[in-house]
């Protein structure tokens, strides 16, 4: 249609300039070259200071003390492993990130199940669950702080209209229950994504496996779990794999509901390495603590991009 | 009569069920929207009722005074310059989406065509450079950008904005690039089409809507970026509006009432974009599945 007539139009215009089968060489190089400025850019803004930040993980730079910079090797990374904050923080970013993820899959997926059944406002239904995505993560950070604020807290007020009795719950200040706490919020802020992946992955899967199923009297259950959840595997790992990319935006989460204390009570590896680089100022030991933090991630993204290719293989 | 009657039994049977699940999924629904409708009403509600004790629920009132407080010309609401804020957020994000999405779009083009010499190799580099955790990518920021000049300026956010949605960018466009049938460009070639032609007339409009899509991908992830901000912004010369809600939430003084307000201002944007752009949007999370 729209194709077809710019196409002749195309034809027109071009035949004069270029004679068929001889290229210009921008032409010819135009893969190179389209793809130049976007490389170019990522390599200047991120890859080259990243770089410049490994060396500087190997000295014991101080913002204060510039001047007296030396280079420590495997110093500041070897001081990290030997830290009792540092493997406090890592363990409660495993923990914390292990459950996040775990409870928003199974969430996503029981509610996007339900949602796909909705006979009446589905549109409407799926318009409403999309607003945490808009969101800021800061935006999330303060509204929860404020819902688990011990004195004019949104969750210590309903407690008071159930029990009559007015208690002065520190939710962010305890420790099991100031992580537990932000964990509700980044539960809230990530579902409504997984929820809306399962939702288009369920609506694209083809009908005939489910009656076939229906007729050799398969359960809801066997269905689900031989037919919807093989074929959905590429969406949960499309979904995986994008939440993964963003693995440290919890950190927004954290800092502005405890600052990951008090006490370094809910520390995250994202949190110490703001707190080591910036608030002390031993940017050195800051560097390295990034490079842990690169690791992390860099370990959970290549994992998850190797199970999208193998399921959609199995799929396809 | 007696199959028929059954018949009916159980189908109202089916309906009550139906009816159930409906209301289940209003309900899960409802809780995750319920803090976006607080939000809201506290904005709006009397001074006097956000910190009353015992609790206030539904305002008695609604004003507008948080919202004429904030735009007010020249106030600076609890030391919060509000409109600073605006203006850099709105410039950075905008200027930066606009780039990302040019240079993305390209570079997309390029990996969903061509093969060239470490063509893939860099695709995934460029997906992983994403993966790097904003407070990392922001330490050596923070230094080579104070030498070049670069710290507390708009210009300097704009370029890290930049190439950090590029890589996402370039993967959703070279998904909805993919969408495209080759044949296309193969007919436009015999016809007399450089490569250069075939990319501008038949592949750019046909991928409209991914452009849609990752345009606002591109702008939410700059609209709401905290973490790279709160090192290199230093002053409401280049503060963003999550830098500014932190300072905000940071003072002795708690106006739960004033972050509100400023919350709501913060969201229209967002959900204006989500809201006309919302198919496109759920087709440009969920291609990556089917390539």
């Amino acid at each position: 249609m729209t194709d077809l007539s710019s196409m002749s139009q195309a034809k027109s215009i071009s035949v004069a300039k270029t004679p068929a089968g001889r290229e210009s060489f921008f032409n010819r190089r135009l893969p190179i070259i389209m793809a130049l400025p976007a490389i170019a850019l990522v390599v200047v803004i991120i890859v080259i200071p990243m770089i410049y930040s490994f060396y500087l993980s190997l000295t014991n730079l101080n913002l204060l003390r510039p001047a007296q910079t030396q280079f420590v090797g495997f110093d500041n990374y070897m001081r990290l492993f030997r830290d009792s904050v540092f493997w406090r923080s890592f363990f409660n970013t495993v923990i914390f990130m292990g459950v996040a993820v775990n409870v928003q899959f199974v969430l996503g997926l029981f509610m996007a199940q339900l949602m796909f059944r909705v006979n009446r406002g589905q549109g409407i239904v799926r318009t409403a669950i999309m607003a945490p995505m808009m969101f800021a993560p800061v935006l999330v950070g303060f509204q929860f702080k404020w819902f688990f604020h011990d004195q004019v807290g949104l969750v210590n007020n309903i407690l008071y209209e159930i029990t009559g009795r007015y208690q002065v719950i520190p939710w962010l200040v305890d420790y099991p229950s100031n992580l537990i706490s932000i964990l509700i919020a980044e539960i809230w802020m990530s579902t409504p994504f997984m929820v809306i992946v399962f939702m288009a992955g369920l609506v694209s899967l083809p009908s005939e496996p489910f009656e076939a199923a229906a007729v050799d009297g398969a359960s809801g259950w066997q269905q689900f779990r031989f037919i919807t959840f093989p074929l959905m595997s590429p969406f949960i790992y499309i979904a995986m794999v994008i939440r993964s990319l963003d693995l440290g935006r919890a950190y927004d989460l954290v800092r502005i509901m405890t600052g990951g204390g008090p006490a370094h009570r809910s520390e995250m590896i994202w949190t110490y390495t703001f707190r080591l680089a910036i608030t002390n100022n031993r940017f050195g030991l800051g560097t390295a603590m990034s490079f842990i933090t690169v690791a992390v991630s860099f370990v959970f993204v290549i994992y998850l991009f190797k199970q999208l290719a193998k399921s959609r293989q199995e799929v396809y | 009569m007696y199959s028929a009657n059954i018949r009916r039994v159980s189908r109202r049977e089916r309906k009550i069920k139906r009816e159930l699940l409906n209301i289940l999924v209003y309900v899960l629904v409802i809780i995750f929207f319920l803090p976006v409708v607080w939000i809201v009403l506290t904005s709006m509600r009397p001074e006097v009722e956000v910190n009353a004790r015992p609790p206030v629920w539904i305002p008695s009132r609604l004003v507008w005074d948080s919202f004429t407080t904030l735009f007010q010309p020249g106030h600076v609401a609890g030391s919060v310059p509000f409109y600073s804020y605006l203006r850099n957020s709105l410039f950075i994000s905008l200027f930066s989406t606009a780039l990302a999405l040019t240079v993305g779009t390209l570079a997309g083009y390029s990996f969903s065509r061509f093969r060239f010499a470490a063509s893939g190799q860099s695709f995934i580099g460029m997906m992983m450079a994403r993966s790097i955790p904003g407070i990392s990518v922001s330490l050596p920021l923070f230094l080579l950008f104070a030498r070049a000049g670069l710290i507390d300026r708009i210009g300097g956010m704009v370029l890290v904005y930049t190439a950090m949605n590029i890589p996402f960018t370039t993967w959703l466009m070279q998904g909805f690039f993919k969408d495209i049938p080759v044949t296309l460009d193969e007919a436009a070639q015999i016809d007399g089409c450089s490569r250069w032609q075939a990319f501008v007339r038949i592949n750019l409009p046909l991928t409209l809507p991914g452009l849609a899509a990752s345009g606002i991908f591109a702008f939410l992830t700059s609209w709401n970026e905290f973490q790279i901000a709160s090192v290199i912004t230093r002053t409401p010369n280049s503060k963003t509006f999550p830098v500014g809600l932190y300072d905000f939430t940071q003072q002795f003084t708690m106006d739960w009432r004033g972050m509100c307000a400023m919350s709501v201002v913060m969201l229209v944007p967002a959900v204006v974009f989500v809201l006309i752009t919302q198919k496109q949007l759920i087709r440009g999370l969920t291609f990556g599945a089917f390539k």
